[in-house]
């Protein structure tokens, strides 16, 4: 009965979401600040259409040039540059696209299947070879089309770099508007999920009152997260699709940081309990029993699983400040994992397992770096004053963290080699807490 | 509530400027017009002299009833503590005891205190922070004789400022526990 009466108003909002999705659309625009010094070029050609009724409204090879600019690795020429639009391969003259110096040539068409069905048919050229890389058909719906656009362009990507792409792949994040007086003023918190290229936002939880870290389930159906809307912290599962929620820990003191384990049974947790102290748990959700793994009278939160499951680490202040340690995630001896500088917090595993994103203390500013396991060195990655909340993309190339803009929360990716950096700003308000979402399901 | 919450907060930083003389605004923008509009504005909050302003060296000569209890001014129910610190400052005890005193004798009050952090670092690690403010507090009242079911708490890490803004005075304002009388 509870459980049903806590469902209810989150349907609500979610259909008040949709609704009000034109004027408050939270719509975050990218700004590439650094790229590599050659970014490659490439031409996306218009795609063609073949079928008897409407095309679909998007603009596939739109959507595939812009994921590949946004990766900071390509160029794409600009529509009004290209001499020639060819859509097959017959109609490719490469000697033509090498005088405009156009390393890569993608083509494509758009092929009505049925109503509302399409195949995304494209071919990938090494201009200079004269070769085709790649041939490709995706399926495609009306519904599903800038999804199944993304699709192709990380397909394109993995084919010219070897790396599995992320533009299909999504963000959530937090978002807060306050209201334009200190005491009239409502301030609004909104855990919303969008493409990583920001479009597609929807707000999946509004509330007057604070939420706090969303994390995705290891399959990208659910978020966990942190809501204080009965005044008090307590963490959520809410699954994205249907919208129905369950309220999985409300124990006495503070309910906080979930992270899921790589088999999607267990929440790694920081609960305080009783004693106002907090320590690092993990929870079986179906069976609702905590287990405890660290017990120092310290803060010790911030939970984040190794790829293989075996491994907690956590941010503790058990010798002063806040440095990350590591335990067994079924528990054991609880081992310090970071020595260098005075401020060392919420770690995320690299999914290699190869390294920490932290967030580090460079000289009184907060940045984030990564510290490598083995070698035990860290390598600060941005130069903000207040950069906080590292997540990896799903492919370790990119982190995409919190940064300030001014005075006002935007998001930021950086690459993990440091050199492509990326500013994103919401229209309205501050945007915190990003969360990239594992690859989803083809 | 929140209101009231947001009223208290404008009030402190209304009184702080009182205490401290002249007026440096040195918020953001939007802190600044909100502050100008309910007729404050910032000022140099430079030591830990917040929280003890002339009204308590009046209440402590009078009858002592502003001091604590539900009647005590903003001033008086907010404790303010040093970065990455939860230690309560001696400066307090006059203002905790007022408060004990009161919940000692009325059994049935009850408080809740609303622990907070600044902006610096990580999220759930302030969290933390907030709750370890609001413990001390909670441990001080209750060596002065409060019994633990009068006094809850609960943790807002640095979700809920009570100044908007990046600098020194503003996390100082932050760094704070806030006694709220009531279930």
């Amino acid at each position: 009965m509870m459980r049903q009466l806590a469902v209810l108003p989150v349907m609500l909002l979610a259909v008040l979401g949709t609704l009000t999705a034109g004027p408050v659309r939270a719509e975050l625009q990218i700004q590439i600040t650094e790229g590599v010094d050659k970014a490659i070029p490439v031409a996306v050609v218009p795609f063609g259409w073949q079928g008897s009724g409407t095309p679909p409204p998007l603009d596939a090879a739109a959507i595939i040039a812009a994921d590949l600019a946004r990766s900071g690795r390509y160029a794409p020429m600009d529509r009004q540059d290209m001499l020639q639009r060819p859509t097959s391969s017959a109609e490719v003259d490469f000697g033509s696209w090498r005088i405009q110096n156009t390393d890569v040539l993608v083509i494509g068409r758009v092929v009505e299947t049925g109503a509302g069905q399409y195949d995304l048919q494209f071919q990938v050229f090494d201009v200079l070879r004269g070769q085709q890389l790649l041939g490709y058909r995706q399926p495609a719906t009306t519904a599903d089309f800038r999804r199944s656009s993304h699709r192709a362009a990380d397909i394109i990507y993995e084919k010219l770099t070897g790396i599995r792409g992320i533009f299909s792949t999504r963000i959530a994040y937090i978002t807060v508007v306050r209201g334009s007086g200190r005491i009239a003023g409502k301030t609004s918190f909104r855990l919303v999920v969008a493409d990583a290229d920001g479009e597609n936002p929807k707000v999946m939880v509004e509330s007057p009152e604070p939420l706090m870290s969303p994390t995705w389930s290891p399959d990208g159906r659910k978020l966990a997260y942190v809501s204080f809307e009965a005044h008090r912290s307590e963490i959520y599962v809410q699954d994205l699709r249907s919208g129905t929620r369950q309220r999985v820990s409300a124990r006495p003191g503070v309910n906080g940081a979930p992270a899921w384990s790589p088999d999607g049974r267990r929440l790694a947790l920081a609960l305080s309990r009783q004693d106002g102290n907090l320590d690092v748990y993990t929870l079986d959700i179906s069976a609702q029993m905590p287990t405890r793994l660290t017990t120092s009278p310290a803060i010790d939160t911030e939970p984040a699983w190794s790829p293989d499951g075996q491994l907690i680490y956590f941010t503790s202040d058990a010798t002063g400040g806040p440095q990350i340690y590591r335990v067994p995630s079924d528990g054991g001896k609880i081992q310090r994992v970071t020595f260098e500088g005075s401020y060392n917090a919420r770690p995320r595993v690299s999914p290699d397992g190869k390294q920490l994103a932290v967030v580090h203390n460079d000289r009184g500013n907060y940045r984030i770096a990564l510290f490598d396991l083995a070698r035990s060195t860290i390598q600060v990655l941005t130069d903000g004053r207040l950069d906080e909340s590292p997540s990896f993309a799903p492919n370790g190339e990119v982190l995409i963290y919190a940064t300030r803009e001014g005075s006002r929360g935007v998001l930021a990716t950086v690459s993990a080699d440091g050199r492509i950096k990326q500013r994103i700003s919401a229209v309205e308000g501050d945007v915190r807490e990003p969360a990239w979402s594992p690859f989803s399901p083809n | 509530m929140t209101s009231l919450r947001t009223l208290a907060a404008v009030l402190v930083v209304a009184l702080v400027t009182a205490c401290a003389g002249p007026s440096k605004s040195t918020m953001d923008d939007s802190a600044a017009a909100a502050a100008a509009g309910s007729g404050a504005a910032s000022s140099g909050v430079n030591d830990g002299s917040m929280g003890q302003g002339g009204s308590l060296d009046g209440s402590m000569s009078g009858s002592g009833g502003a001091l604590g209890g539900p009647g005590a001014s903003q001033e008086n129910r907010v404790i303010y503590f040093d970065f990455d610190r939860f230690d309560v400052k001696p400066e307090y005890n006059a203002i905790l005891q007022a408060h004990s005193r009161y919940l000692v004798a009325n059994p049935t009050a009850h408080i809740r205190l609303e622990g907070h952090a600044d902006e610096r670092g990580s999220r759930e690690y302030n969290i933390g922070l907030g709750e370890k403010r609001a413990q001390a507090v909670r441990n001080v009242l209750l060596l002065q004789g409060a019994t633990s079911s009068q006094i809850s708490t609960v943790s807002f890490g640095e979700e809920r400022p009570a100044v908007i803004g990046s600098d020194e005075e503003a996390w100082s304002l932050n760094r704070r526990v806030e006694i709220v009388y009531g279930p």
